[in-house]
Formats: structure tokens, sequence, C-alpha cells
């Protein structure tokens, strides 16, 4: 059983993996709306498919990527959109928006009770004042908004991306779209011949053009409000659904994705699966011959959706984690083995994430925040795995678990604002930077975040269990300086590159951007760490504490100075993350003062210290080290 | 007594001391640009020899910190003496001799660049021509003689120069000019909205009808001190008044004086160039549906006699000009779409963070790399 327990891990955990790999079965008679979410759309940018749209419209409005209605049934985000869009009524009535805040639901005149979801059709008619206070608020900083007057800019623009949406393929009000199209196919013509007539001067037939102003004014509508850019267009990109129909006007025809779409809505309202399935395959092959390259990728997009690798990351690096630590309590060397093979398949599950990313976007992997907290941990990872297969003790192991774990539930909170392969601001449109600069300064938090953790778990086993014996600690220690080495040298070369980007771009070596500010912070800390050890200012124990303070310098330049909201580097300030930057700074603070406690009431050294202080000392010799 | 101090110089307590007030220093100084902007905290903190308490109160001040500068300096001090006594020649030193030797031409650049690198900026509407650019934040009076159709000759009083005050006389003016009022920000009202209390400082040209009212320095990121003067021209026969020159004044000011037309301008101080930049277009590109910015671009006819060089060139993000020792930038534009704001660096020393860099990093993983093959030798020597 022993030996067997490390694989068996592996070979479940591998089947768990692999079994999302199969796409989802549509039922049997049902619609099929899983070609229909591979569907290319262009939004905010960029094209993607309609189930990447549905996911990221519903954890914007609903803050969950599923739908809960009250008869018990589960909707998945994709079975929401087709809803919305094809039959607004239905979804209108769906518990969906968000509102927890008390202040919020007086302004409606409603009692705070254990109901948290309010439907559209519930809020419709408090949309003035929704979108009055809404307006307040926008013009403050987010820095000064009150919880209220978030919430409520929230709620505000949750309800517009929601109009938007749904008026994206049809107005939403259309009943029985593809006859409404064949009237306006057919009032275009006469309409086009009374214009011509009345520009000559000529008389001509007012009705017929009336006939056709009130399909302008509503497509035109629909042209301004639509989310989604559904009409591949060769100029200048693509079109909105209303834009479509009003350049019928001047080819007198009607763009043949405008049609399918139409179709396509009118058998899902009236629950025609096969129509619904005909219409959907024929799109799909016209997207597949017109847009060859897009479809692939979306495609592509839907099935990374659906494997979704960090999820499965996450809960492996935490089963690794636990396995590993248990490693150091009972079974050493299956448990070990097992949190070692299982990490690995993490790794690699977690690369595949990574790597369509880059795909999907073809661009370097770390773009914007979401995309550095998974690149932190992919790195942070790998080097743990490296000293664990150096160390082969389970530290690595547990580290690697740990942090893997962490960085992926970050990710996973800062994906809350929708797309998290958006597109570029103009300054940051350079893969060559972006490779260089960023790749090498996140590395540099990856090993200063590991740094923490190995002395993080040097303290926890040092104070509360007498598991660290001198082999053990002699060994972080050293791994815990060799980490502090790396991060000095990517760091270090990370910030002055980006120093070289910027004079570049600006002319401006250094501008003292926060951001710069908080990376030359942490190069600071790690030059002071290292002379302090090789002056032999600090031993093994002070080196433990200055690790974890790098943790706290770490996250102020990660997170920190994002939410002083200045500079250049200020993408997004997040409120909602400030509490927990607090906490954990609070957290290690505490173990810092923890580890300064006197050695000998640390639970591992009790005895040794009562016995002989002076070997203790000897024997925390510092590392040696050629420094002045 | 000299010996205790040389110890102290070259000591690494001291190396430790100034890091860890230089991330006390910078960790403070983020924080301030909350509140005071990213330039003004640049200048308090970063850029002085210290940090001054109250920052605002002009009377009386107690330094409360060691300034960017002064720990900067200390720093390379502390660095080069700890090398110089300590230096030895062997393979074992030699990463942390390239790591420090960098970190010397780093600081050392960054010395350099505080006081000798030039910026400004260049503003050009579609179809606009310049041979010169703006310092953001420095003015300078104007006196310009029209008299000749072909040539406008200027001559420009400094803005240090009027804020001294006193008299200014110039080879090229044949009159005086007397500073009577400096204003660094200032902000104007018809005298006739103002009410009683203020009176014109001016008795010549629109000045006369507007009332300065001093307000203090600027402090936010975008704002901008307005910096306004009164001045008396005395020829050598007689006063001929007194001006108010101010930077939201717009239009030059014209007197006569010594048989030739003047104008009178408080603009942004200007770098003047041998050679002319005019902008044919500048586009700025959106993302689909979005308002995210794609790219902003300019694209300008670079014209310079001297050399015969006449040609189009496209300076957009990340791709900047660089031309005889100038290097512009897109920078910005107005909300038209039709101005493009052009930055415009001269930095002699743009060079050394380059060297520095590869020195460094060469140093590291010559130091790093030498712990590693100790270690892993250790490692192999005494079998887990």
């Amino acid at each position: 059983m022993k030996r067997f327990f490390p694989w068996l891990v592996l070979m479940l955990a591998a089947g768990w993996v692999i079994a999302s790999f199969f796409p989802p079965k549509t039922k049997p008679g049902g619609p099929d709306l899983v070609t229909f979410g591979k569907l290319p759309v262009l939004v905010g940018g960029r094209v993607k498919p309609l189930d990447t749209v549905a996911r990221n419209s519903l954890l914007i409005v609903h803050g969950k990527q599923t739908l809960l209605l009250p008869d018990g049934r589960e909707l998945s985000a994709i079975q929401w959109l087709a809803d919305l869009l094809f039959n607004p009524r239905l979804a209108d009535g769906a518990p969906l928006f968000v509102i927890r805040s008390p202040e919020v639901l007086s302004l409606f005149g409603w009692e705070q009770s254990d109901r948290k979801y309010f439907s559209f059709n519930e809020l419709a008619s408090f949309g003035k004042q929704i979108d009055e206070q809404g307006e307040q608020s926008e013009k403050l900083e987010s820095v000064q908004r009150s919880s209220f007057q978030s919430e409520i800019l929230n709620l505000r623009n949750a309800l517009v991306l929601y109009q938007r949406v749904k008026n994206s393929l049809r107005p939403d009000d259309a009943e029985g779209f593809s006859k409404e199209l064949d009237a306006y196919a057919a009032a275009i013509p006469p309409a086009v011949e009374a214009a011509g007539h009345r520009e000559k001067g000529e008389t001509f037939d007012k009705s017929k053009l009336e006939a056709v102003v009130g399909f302008v004014g509503r497509y035109q509508n629909i042209a301004n409000m639509a989310y989604m850019f559904a009409v591949p267009a060769n100029s200048p990109q693509w079109q909105p659904i209303g834009a479509a129909l009003l350049q019928a006007l001047s080819t007198g025809e009607i763009h043949p994705i405008v049609r399918a779409y139409a179709e396509l809505g009118d058998a899902y309202e009236a629950g025609d699966s096969r129509a619904f399935n005909q219409q959907v395959s024929t799109l799909h092959d016209w997207f597949a011959k017109d847009q060859p390259v897009a479809t692939k990728r979306t495609s592509f997009e839907f099935f990374f959706n659906h494997v979704d690798p960090f999820s499965h990351s996450m809960d492996l690096y935490l089963l690794a984690f636990l396995l590993a630590c248990g490693s150091w309590l009972v079974w050493t060397r299956p448990l070990n083995r097992a949190a070692f093979y299982l990490l690995l398949l993490t790794l690699a599950v977690h690369t595949f994430g990574l790597i369509s990313r880059m795909y999907l976007q073809e661009r370097p992997p770390v773009t914007n925040l979401y995309s550095s907290a998974i690149f932190i941990g992919w790195g942070a990872v790998i080097v743990a795995l490296i000293l664990e297969r150096i160390f082969r003790d389970g530290i690595g192991a547990a580290c690697a678990g740990a942090i893997g774990f962490t960085t992926l539930i970050i990710a996973h909170h800062l994906a809350g604002s929708g797309d998290t392969l958006e597109m570029l601001q103009a300054v940051l449109d350079t893969n060559l930077w972006l490779a260089t600069h960023v790749v090498v300064v996140t590395t540099g938090y990856a090993a200063m975040f590991l740094a923490g953790m190995l002395a993080m778990i040097y303290i926890i086993r040092g104070v509360f269990t007498p598991s660290l014996k001198k082999p053990i600690a002699d060994s972080l220690a050293r791994m815990t300086y060799g980490v502090v080495c790396f991060a000095t040298l990517f760091s270090f070369v990370g910030t002055v590159l980006g120093g070289i980007w910027a004079d570049q771009s600006w002319g401006r070596f250094w501008g003292w951007d926060p951001k710069e500010n908080g990376a030359v912070l942490i190069v600071l800390w790690c030059a002071i760490t290292l002379h302090a050890r090789w002056g032999g200012f600090i031993r093994q124990r002070g080196l433990m504490i200055m690790a974890i303070f790098g943790n706290i310098v770490t996250s102020f330049s990660w997170f920190g100075v994002n939410m002083l909201g200045v500079g250049l580097h200020s993408y997004g300030f997040m409120e909602k993350a400030f509490p927990w930057l607090c906490a954990f700074i609070a957290s290690q603070l505490a173990l810092m003062a923890v580890a300064a406690m006197p050695l000998e009431r640390w639970r591992s050294f009790r005895g040794t210290i009562a016995s002989d202080r002076k070997t203790l000392r000897r024997d925390e010799a510092p590392v040696p080290s050629p420094a002045n | 007594m000299l010996r205790k101090f040389i110890d102290l110089l070259t000591s690494l307590k001291l190396t430790i001391v100034c890091l860890a007030a230089g991330m006390i220093l910078i960790f403070a100084g983020t924080l301030a640009q909350v509140h005071l902007g990213i330039w003004e905290a640049q200048q308090r903190y970063f850029q002085s020899m210290v940090v001054w308490w109250p920052a605002e109160s002009r009377g009386f001040q107690i330094p409360i910190f060691p300034g960017g500068h002064l720990i900067g300096a200390v720093l390379l001090v502390n660095l080069i003496a700890a090398h110089v006594k300590r230096f030895q020649w062997n393979l074992r030193k030699l990463g942390i001799h390239l790591t420090h030797a960098g970190l010397i031409i780093m600081l050392a650049g960054g010395l350099f660049t505080d006081l000798f690198a030039v910026e400004s900026n260049m503003r050009l509407s579609n179809g606009d021509t310049k041979n010169f650019s703006e310092a953001p934040r420095k003015v300078e009076l104007a006196v310009i003689d029209t008299s000749d159709p072909e040539l406008d000759q200027v001559t420009a009083i400094p803005e240090a120069l009027l804020r001294r005050g006193g008299t200014i006389e110039h080879n090229s003016l044949p009159f005086r000019i007397v500073v009577r009022n400096f204003f660094q920000n200032s902000r104007l009202k018809m005298a006739s909205e103002a009410g009683g209390s203020l009176k014109p400082i001016a008795n010549q040209g629109p000045g006369a009808q507007v009332v300065v009212e001093p307000v203090p320095r600027a402090t936010g990121m975008n704002d901008r001190d307005l910096v306004s003067a009164a001045v008396e021209i005395i020829t050598p026969e007689r006063s001929l008044g007194t001006w108010l020159v101010s930077d939201a004044l717009g239009a030059p000011q014209t007197f006569s004086a010594g048989g030739r037309t003047w104008q009178l301008a408080m603009r942004p101080a200007r770098y003047y160039k041998p050679y002319s930049v005019t902008l044919q277009k500048f586009t700025h590109e959106k993302y689909a549906g979005t308002e995210i910015p794609k790219n902003f671009a300019s694209k300008v006819t670079l014209i310079d006699p001297e050399r015969s060089v006449n040609r189009n060139v496209l300076i957009y993000m990340n791709h900047p000009l660089r031309y005889r020792g100038e290097t512009y930038y897109q920078a910005g534009f107005e909300p038209d779409d039709r101005t493009t704001i052009l930055q415009v660096v001269r930095n002699p020393s743009f060079i050394a963070p380059y060297v520095a860099c590869i020195v460094v990093a060469a140093g590291l993983l010559v130091q790093f790399g030498y712990h590693l093959v100790g270690f892993s030798r250790r490692r192999r020597a005494v079998p887990a």
C-alpha cells in the first residue's frame, strides 16, 4: 500500500482533470448550446466565444458563473445568456442582481431580509433613481466613495450592462424578429425609390419613407446599445447587428448573419430545438469559412473555459499542501512522494492554463493584475519544486502547494471585474517589454513570497512543534538564503528593465511612480537582508524574520501601491482587497513577533538550549560567504 | 578621530542604515504622493537634501528626515570608500566588485540626470510648425522687438530673475525693466468683479482692468502655478508705465520705446532648436466598441536646413524620435484629437542605467553562481 499510495493519488487526480477535457454534452432533443457557445463575437475589442461573454457578464452582474433559479434549477452561464438574448421576459424575472447594502435596499423602500438577489423586473421601476445616484457617485474618485455609493454605482453599471447585452442581437421587445426583418427588407426598396424622387424634387410617396423611419430609429438604438458586435465586417471591424441592419438601407440586403441570428432567436423562443440547432450549425459553418482564424481561437477558448485549469489547479495545490504537511507527522515517504507527484501534475495543468492564455491573447504571460497572480504562483511553484527535488524533505512541496493555492485564490477574486484577457492600453502594447520587464519583476515577487513562505515554515515548526531539528533548520536557512539571492537578482534586473522601458517610451528612466517605488523597496529590502547576513548582524532567526517582512514589502509593492490610485501603474483600485491586505500584513507582523520570542520558548529548541546555549550559538554560524 | 571617521564611512553598518533610511523615505514619499501628487512629493522627498516639517509653512521648519539626495550621496561615498579601503583583486570578490561598480554607475548617472537632463514639451496642432519646445513648469518674460518684419528679436528674462525683483537691464533693450510685484501663483479677476479690496497693480494695457490675487503654490498632479508680475518700463527719459504680465493674459501686449515697437509676454520658457517640426497628422485609435486607447501616433515632418534633413517621421507609443541629442516621445493629446503633446528630453547620461543594469546583473550572477557551485560541491561531498 505504502508503495502504491503516491501512484494512486496521482492517477485519481489525473483522472479528475482528464474528465474535464471532454466537451459537455447537449441534452438529446434540447438546443445545442455547446456550438452556440462557440460562436464568435467582438466584445471589448477582442473576438471571443459567446460562452466567454456569458460567463463574464454573469460574473459581473451576479458575482458567480452560474445562476440558481427559485425553482431550484441551476442555469449555466450560456443558458442564462440564451434566455436573456432570445427570451428576455423569462430572464427579467430571474433573481440576478446582487444587493447587499441595507442602505441601497432602503433607497427602494425595502427592508433588509435574507434575500440578496433581485430580478430586473423588481428593479425596473427604480431605474431613474439608480441612474441618478450612480451618476453622482461616478463623479467621485473610487477612493472617496462610501460603501453605499460604490454599491449603487455597481448596481447601475450592472443594469446598464444587462440592458446592453439584452439588446445585442435583437431589440429586447422584438416579437418574431425574422418576420420583422422581412417587413423591413420589403419596405426598403420603395423607400429608396421615394427618397430618390424627393432628392430630385419630384413628387414622392411620404408613407413609404415613413414605413422605414420607425425601423431605422429602432435599429439605430440597438446599434448604439449593443454590447456584442456580432457581424464581421471588413471595414473598419466588426459591427453590431443594428449597424449591419442600417447598412441594408444602402446595400438593399440584410446580412446573412443577422438573418441567421434572427431565426435562431425565434426558434429558441418558440422552444423549437431542431430549428435552433439547424441555425446554429449554419452560423457555425459560415464563421468557420469566413473567419477561420477567429473560429479556431474561439473554439479553443470555449475548451479552455470548460477545462477551467486554474480551478482544478487550486484544489490540487491545496491537496498537495496537506499531503506535504502530513508527511512531517506520519507516513513520511509515501505522503512526501504523493505530494511531489501531485504537484508535478498540477504544475502541468497550471502551465497549460498559462500557455492557453498566452495563445488566446497573443501576449507574454503577464498583462494585468489577474495574470500576475497566476504567474507569481507558477514561478514560485517551479522554484519550490526545484528545492524539493534537492532537499526531498517536503518543505519545498508544502511551499509549492501553499503558494500555488493562495495565488490562484487571489487570481480567482481578481477575475470579478470581467474579462481577464482584456485588451491592453496603448502604452503597454509592446510584447518586448511585457516579456522582459514584467516577467522578470513578477518572478522576483514570486521568489520573495517563496522565501517568506520558507521562513514561515521555519518559525511555525520551530515555535509550535518539536520537529525543527538542526539539519532541517539548516537546510531551511540555506533554502531561504538562496531564494533571497534569486529574488534580489530578479527584482533588481526587473526594476531596472522597467526603468529602461520608461526611458524608451517617455524619456525618463525613473519617475518615482508608486509601482516603481514599490519595486525598489523590494530591491532595497533584499540588499539590506543580504548585507546584514554577510556582516553577521543577523543569523538564522534574523534571516527568517527579515524574509517574512519581505512578504509585507512584496505585498505592498504588488497590491498596496495600486490602492493609492496614483501614477501610470494604478490599474484598478481594489477596495475589496484592502482589508485582506491589512489582514495579511497583520498576520506577518504577528509571526515576526512570535519569532522574536527568546529561543528557549521555541518548542523545538527547549531542550537544546537549556542544556547548552553555547553549542546552539556556534551552530548558528552564518552561511559561509565571501562578503566584506 | 580621523580613523574613527574613516571606519564609520567605510562600515557595512552605514550601508545598512542608508538602505533602511532609503526604504523609509521611499515608503513615506509614496504615501505622500496621494495628497501631493507625484511631482511635488518627488521634489520634497526624493530630490532634496532633507525633508522638512511642516512642509507648507514659510516660517519655522525643522528637518525631520534625510532627503533622497543626501541618502544617495552618503551611500555613494560609503560604497566608494569601502571599496577603496578593502579592495582586493581576486576572483572570489569579482561578483561583489562588479555589482557595486554597477551601482556606482547607476547612482552617479541618477545624480547626473537630476542635474543635467532637461524635459520640455512641444504642443502641436495639425499643420503647426515649431522650432522650440516649452518648459512644463517654468515661465519667462519675453520682450520682443518686432520692428524688423523679417525677424523678431526676442530677449527672454527667466523666472528666477523676475522672482528676485529689482531692476533688469540688457544690452539689447533701450530701457530698464523694474519688477514691481511678483506672484509665484495667482488668480486674475476683472477689477469690476473683484469688489473694492484689491486694486489693479498695472496702469497700462489690459492689465489695468485686472486685479491679481496671490494664491498658495499648486500641489495637484496636473495643476500648474500661474505666475504673474507687474513690471515698469523706464526709458532714459521717463517711465512708460506699469504692465501686468501673466501666463493667463494670452496675447502679447505692445508698446513703443526707442523708436521701435515691442511686445511683452509672460509665457512658458522656450528652448529653441536649430531645426523645426511640423505636425502632419495626429491619430488616436481605440479598440472597436470600447474607449480603450489602442494607439496614439503623430506623423511629423522634420526639417533641418543645417544638415539638409527633410523627412517624415512617425512618433508613436514606445517608438520615439531621437534627433540631435534630443528624444521626442508621444506623451499626450488634447481632447479634440487634433493636437498632440510631444515630450522632448535631453539627457546626456541616459546610457548610464543601461550599462549599470548589465554590470550589476553580471555581478549578481557571478556572486550567486559562486555560492551555488560551492553549495552543490559541499552537498556532493557529504551525501545526505
